[in-house]
């Protein structure tokens, strides 16, 4: 199933959630609406589900138009971030919900739903928790149950609002493997909503990154990480070190200073230059268009941080570079530095 | 270095608190109804017998009982209704109606028995309009019944809004997106959560109506075996100081009013064990 989002505005009071969304997402994809809080990506999740109304827009699912239904008609999966189980029900009555509040003409003989649910437990692999109350299992395990549950009425689009935001780190980093094997096992066209950059650039197929109810970016994890379309997107995907610049005639300049790097048709005036931390190139002093002491070196695993004070900025400007522990830095040394990748964004006015 | 070392609380005051809570429900509780039960061995047990089959006790307790009951399921089916306006809706006046629903527990219930009377009568604004259809509420059973209602609906919604202000609403949204409809919804995933809640609220408001007696005797016209409630029996008896008779009738009634407060509480132990809390 396709869905189409056209248009779309959202207002809470003079606040506007979602100014003008346009979004396509492919059949069976598996989208992450990657955005910090506020920025409305858990609006848009509502929206396409049904639990809330756009203000004007329109939504289509495989071309029909989806606003005419509620969320009971859209067959849409929903995962919520705190489960929403039901408490008074058994983790098997849970599943069976959406099968036993069809419709009579539809509704499946109950040995077809206790198959159907069985199947289910089996896939999220808790089939021994048949009998237990949601109270009585773990975080972890009550979002397979409620993945489980949505996923029982068969629905033509799964949507996960931060479906691993309440679990630990650990069982985290599990459930966001085994939603991608998951995915890959049924298919089903899917977006999951979340403020953790990682898990989005690690399970999505695709990444929508939204700021201020806009869409900056749509990509691949990999486009978003090293194509970043806007300097929202650099800053928040991935670490930056960020430098006020100005761009006049071709060339950057810092503090007065003319950098050997080319504006790469930035905009003439104030700018800001974007460089992952590491790819800073490390030299010896006088080598970049750069310079700077170290002031102090942390090392972990296959790299060292080192904060650097930059020469000749007015004030005192220090930034946080990741050097390979081949090159040894040493504290008060002079290094010489020279972006090797970065992008140049106007600054904002 | 001697023995074994006294064991710490991390709470500290076990024993006094114990003491003091065991003493103090002796002295409020235990020792009156005690005090209540030795009364009746002034009598022999035919005699007792006697007192508690005879038609007027009967009649009186069957009035006392069978009404209480009835108001109960009314302010359980109302009070419901109630609590679901003044938790899902925002209306202009809604804490106004939330503070109104205290007022039965504040007003001195002989005032609310005037106030009812007077509103009833044959002559008073709900009574004369009521009359002309034919229906007499002051003075018969039906008055009974309305003061009972009366007294009892703050029960009903003070135990169950907490409840349902406490359910998210995360779990209708759920319910929605499995394609299910608001009957479903309401049916199958809000009551279920709430009946514990019902359940205490429908017995507190049931004691509450057995118990009450103010606000009845107004309203009641007293007629022996028509609207004569158990407890008015049981100050008729002690104004004619039959004191044994006054204590068998109450014995009687204490003895119902447990046995039921009782069958509540297992009922609602039993829905608690299905509906954990979190």
């Amino acid at each position: 199933m396709t869905i189409e989002v056209r248009n779309i505005v959202k207002k809470f009071g003079s606040f506007a959630a979602l100014d003008n969304v346009d979004l396509k997402v492919g059949d069976g994809e598996l989208l992450a609406l990657l955005g910090p809080s506020g920025s409305g990506k858990t609006t848009l999740l509502r929206i396409i589900a049904g639990l809330d109304w756009p203000d004007s827009g329109e939504v289509f699912f495989d071309g029909e138009n989806a606003l005419d239904h509620g969320a009971s008609e859209r067959h849409v999966g929903f995962v919520f971030q705190h489960y929403a189980l039901f408490r008074h029900m058994t983790v098997f009555e849970n599943v069976a919900f959406g099968l036993r509040v069809q419709p009579r003409g539809v509704r499946k003989s109950e040995d077809a739903i206790r198959a159907r649910v069985k199947e289910l437990l089996d896939l999220v692999q808790l089939d021994w928790l048949a009998d237990r109350y949601p109270s009585q299992l773990s975080g972890g395990q009550r979002q397979r149950i409620a993945l489980a549950r949505a996923l029982a009425i068969e629905p033509r689009i799964l949507l996960l609002d931060e479906p691993f935001g309440a679990l630990d780190a650990k069982v985290r980093k599990e459930l966001r493997q085994w939603l991608r094997s998951l995915h890959q096992e049924i298919h089903v066209t899917s977006i999951f909503v979340t403020h953790d950059q990682e898990e989005a650039l690690e399970v999505a197929n695709r990444v929508v990154v939204m700021d201020k109810g806009r869409i900056e970016q749509i990509g691949t994890p990999g486009d978003v990480y090293d194509n970043p379309a806007t300097a929202f997107v650099h800053g928040f995907i991935g670490e930056s070190i960020v430098l006020p610049v100005e761009v006049r005639d071709g060339a950057v300049k810092l503090g007065g200073r003319k950098l050997d790097i080319v504006a790469n048709g930035a905009a003439p005036g104030a700018a800001n230059l974007f460089v992952r931390r590491h790819d800073m190139q490390i030299g010896p002093a006088g080598s970049g268009s750069l310079e700077g002491s170290v002031q102090h070196v942390r090392t972990f695993g296959p790299i060292q941080r080192a904060e650097v004070a930059l020469c000749g900025s007015e004030g005192k400007t220090v930034i946080e570079i990741d050097a390979p522990r081949d090159r040894e830095l040493r504290t008060g040394e002079t290094i010489g530095l020279q972006p090797r990748r970065y992008r140049i964004f106007a600054a904002p006015e | 270095m001697n023995g074994v070392p006294r064991r710490r609380s991390t709470l500290p005051g076990f024993g006094l608190t114990m003491g003091l809570t065991l003493t103090w429900l002796s002295v409020i509780i235990l020792i009156p109804l005690a005090g209540l039960f030795l009364k009746t061995f002034d009598l022999s047990l035919e005699q007792f017998w006697g007192i508690v089959t005879s038609r007027r006790t009967l009649n009186a307790l069957r009035i006392s009982f069978g009404l209480s009951f009835l108001a109960a399921c009314v302010n359980l089916v109302m009070g419901m209704v109630v609590v679901w306006a003044l938790v899902r809706y925002r209306f202009p006046g809604r804490r106004l109606f939330d503070a109104i629903v205290d007022i039965p527990f504040a007003l001195p219930t002989a005032v609310a028995g005037v106030a009812l009377t007077q509103l009833f009568a044959q002559k008073g604004w709900l009574g004369a309009p009521l009359a002309e259809l034919g229906i007499k509420v002051a003075f018969t059973p039906v008055g009974i019944f309305i003061a009972m209602v009366f007294i009892g609906i703050p029960f009903v919604v003070r135990t169950v809004q907490p409840v349902l202000l406490d359910l998210d609403v995360e779990i209708e949204e759920a319910a929605a997106s499995l394609g299910a409809n608001r009957w479903h919804t309401v049916f199958r995933v809000i009551l279920p959560s709430l009946i514990p809640a019902m359940l205490t609220g429908f017995a507190l408001a049931f004691a509450r109506a057995v118990g009450e007696y103010g606000s009845v005797i107004f309203i009641a016209g007293n007629l022996p075996n028509v609207s004569e409630i158990a407890p008015l029996l049981i100050v008729i008896r002690l104004s004619e100081f039959r004191y044994a008779d006054a204590t068998a009738i109450a014995v009687v009634m204490l003895l119902a009013a447990f046995i039921i407060i009782f069958a509540v509480n297992r009922l609602q132990r039993w829905a608690q064990t299905r509906i954990p809390a979190h």
